[in-house]
């Protein structure tokens, strides 16, 4: 029962030496992968922080979103609007994506995170059509082929814009997600989230405020979507509504409850599967969705708590 | 001196009358007994205690200062605390992680303070694991920490559910039929668990109960109440005696009888 911050795998052996393989493996791939394989990784590293800041919503506080794109929306047009429209640093976009961000998930989660989940689930759908909708009518976002043109973020006199410099940022973002995840999960905030999913009237008895907390791991939960959007803008320099579709917030909240609500090594290998599967698949053409969508449904029956193993907690 | 003031409280839902115009009092430092046949009405009281049912009308004061109408985390707050008739516990959570929910509310390090990693949050989370285990000792199962609280077999879970309670510093400790599901042995330790936390801790304690040998002998005073009225108040002595009382618990069985019939 020690009050530490570090990364559990930092305490146990056998993760310490399970966290320092991946983390050399990931950071030596770029020597060998070729720019193919570095795109499909990097969008894995982004997609673990997506899957992990909807683990929060998801997996602790146990609410379903099911617009969890509109976040990641949020966060890659405002980098958009920030460079393009008004001409400045790329860095300036992450406090104020952070901001608008907030702003959206208070706006959205205040008045609906009181209702049922099965509401809920309907009120998050329409929100994340929503934002995309939005975004695409309007003339300052682009309409409907987006923002183009978005300029590369510089990093100590350096321009960041070989995929190379992707693949480590999202690795880094990756990392950072794992970090801020597995010190929240061991907060006040954190337990907090898990005492409302569990028995929402017991943590009202306990003194606990079960909208307010509710509403903080919505927000938490869009503050990791907008970053990583902020970061996805600059990779593509253009961005356009369709990318932040209802099927978008689907796949994220696959690689959720497919690696296993509330388990950070979990949820971090369904991240990679969700967007490491099809690839794999690819060989077998147009029915590549079908295979993939139909391994996933049985995984999940075969194992309803997600791949990771129940009793092989990572510390 | 007065603790918690009950003052023409009524409670309903729709048609049906739950709580007809209640007054009752509960004195500092003493331990006090809600009693009354199944469906009396008593859980409901606490819940209105509690800020999870709204009254009709009527106040409830606690030190002095008014509770209804408040959230239920402010009520916890203002230091009233509660276990629930049916276990109320976060299962899949470990006895220490259940304990730890009480200090949420006499803590305040946010989420940027738990990423950061800031000495607040350090400082705290040191504070609160220390404090579940001093609760789960308190309660008598110093090994219970790192068990899952669904997995522990049901007297313990019921003590993680006090020790839980306690752990929010309360004033005022509502227990709603902690002996059910007991044995003999266990409701002796309960008994004594119960004057420690009034002797020791200073804590005052409203009990519902339906084992009576039990209410008779920890009790200082006692309420009865049958179809949501007071039908008595007093000592033990006065109460078991009150033909009203008797008649209650007599009427009910008839009732139960014919049912069964
Ligand atoms: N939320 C509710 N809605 C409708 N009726 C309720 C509600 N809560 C309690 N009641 C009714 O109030 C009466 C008293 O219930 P309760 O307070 O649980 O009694 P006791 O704890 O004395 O057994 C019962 O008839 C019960 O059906
Ligand atoms: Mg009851």
């Amino acid at each position: 029962m020690s009050a530490t911050t570090a990364p559990a795998a930092a305490r146990s052996p056998r993760g310490t030496a399970l966290t320092a393989v991946v983390i050399l493996a990931a950071l030596g791939i770029p020597l060998v992968a070729n720019s193919y394989q570095l795109e499909v990784l990097s969008e894995a590293w982004f997609y673990v922080l997506l899957c992990l800041g909807l683990n929060i919503v998801v997996g602790y506080a146990g609410l379903l979103d099911l617009g969890y794109a509109a976040f990641f929306a949020v966060g890659a047009y405002t980098a958009g609007l920030v460079t393009l429209k008004l001409g400045l640093s790329f860095w300036l976009s992450l406090p104020l994506a952070v901001v608008a961000a907030s702003i959206a998930g208070v706006v959205i989660g205040g008045p609906t995170l009181r209702l049922r989940s099965d509401y809920l689930a309907i009120v998050t759908l329409g929100f994340g059509e929503m934002v995309r909708i939005t975004v695409r009518n309007l003339s300052v976002t682009g309409g409907a082929s987006g923002l183009v043109g978005i300029s590369r973020p510089w990093l100590f006199g350096y321009k960041l814009s070989s995929i190379e410099n992707y693949y480590y940022i999202f690795l880094a973002l990756a990392v950072l997600a794992v970090v801020a995840s597995h010190r929240l999960e061991r907060s006040r905030i954190g337990r907090a989230w898990k005492y409302v999913r569990s028995d929402e009237d017991a943590a009202r008895a306990m003194g606990i405020n079960h909208a307010a907390i509710k509403l903080s791991a919505y927000v938490m939960g869009a503050i990791f979507a907008a970053i990583g959007g902020c970061f996805y803008a600059a990779k593509m320099t253009a961005i356009a509504p369709e990318t932040f579709t209802f099927n978008q917030s689907l796949l994220i909240l696959l690689g959720v409850v497919l690696g296993g609500r509330g388990k950070i090594p979990g949820v971090i290998l369904g991240a990679i599967v969700v967007v490491v599967a099809p690839e794999l698949f690819r060989d077998i053409g147009s029915m590549r969705m079908l295979v993939f969508a139909l391994s996933l449904l049985l995984i999940m029956l075969l194992r309803p708590a997600g791949i990771w193993p129940e009793r092989w907690r990572w510390g | 001196m007065a603790l918690l003031e009950i003052a023409g409280m009524s409670l309903g839902f729709g048609g049906i009358e739950v709580l007809r115009d209640l007054d009752f009092t509960v004195e500092e430092g003493s331990i006090t007994s809600l009693i009354g046949p199944n469906g009396a009405g008593k859980t409901s009281v606490f819940n209105c205690l509690t800020g999870f049912y709204r009254p009709r009308s009527g106040r409830i004061t606690l030190a002095g200062g008014r509770i209804d109408r408040l959230a239920p985390h402010r009520v916890t707050r203002l230091g009233l605390a509660r276990t629930f008739q049916n276990l109320r516990l976060f299962r899949e959570l470990t006895a220490a992680e259940n304990v730890m929910a009480g200090r949420h509310c006499r803590t305040g390090a946010g989420a940027l303070d738990a990423v950061l990693g800031t000495r607040r949050h350090r400082r705290e989370e040191a504070a609160i694991a220390q404090a579940a285990q001093h609760w789960l000792d308190f309660v008598g199962i110093p090994d219970a920490a790192e068990r899952v609280a669904g997995s522990l077999p049901y007297g313990h879970q019921r003590r993680v559910e006090w020790a839980r309670a306690l752990a929010t510093e309360p004033r005022l400790l509502l227990l709603d039929e902690p002996a059910a599901g007991l044995n003999t042995s266990e409701k002796e330790e309960l008994i004594a668990l119960m004057r420690r936390i009034r002797d020791e801790l200073g804590i005052t304690i409203l009990l519902i109960e339906h084992d009576m040998g039990l209410v008779m002998q920890v009790s200082e005073h006692i309420g009865v109440l049958d179809h949501g009225r007071k039908i008595a108040e007093g000592t033990p002595d006065r109460v078991q005696n009150d033909p009203l009382v008797i008649e209650a618990y007599l009427g009910r069985d008839e009732d139960d009888a014919s049912e069964a019939a």
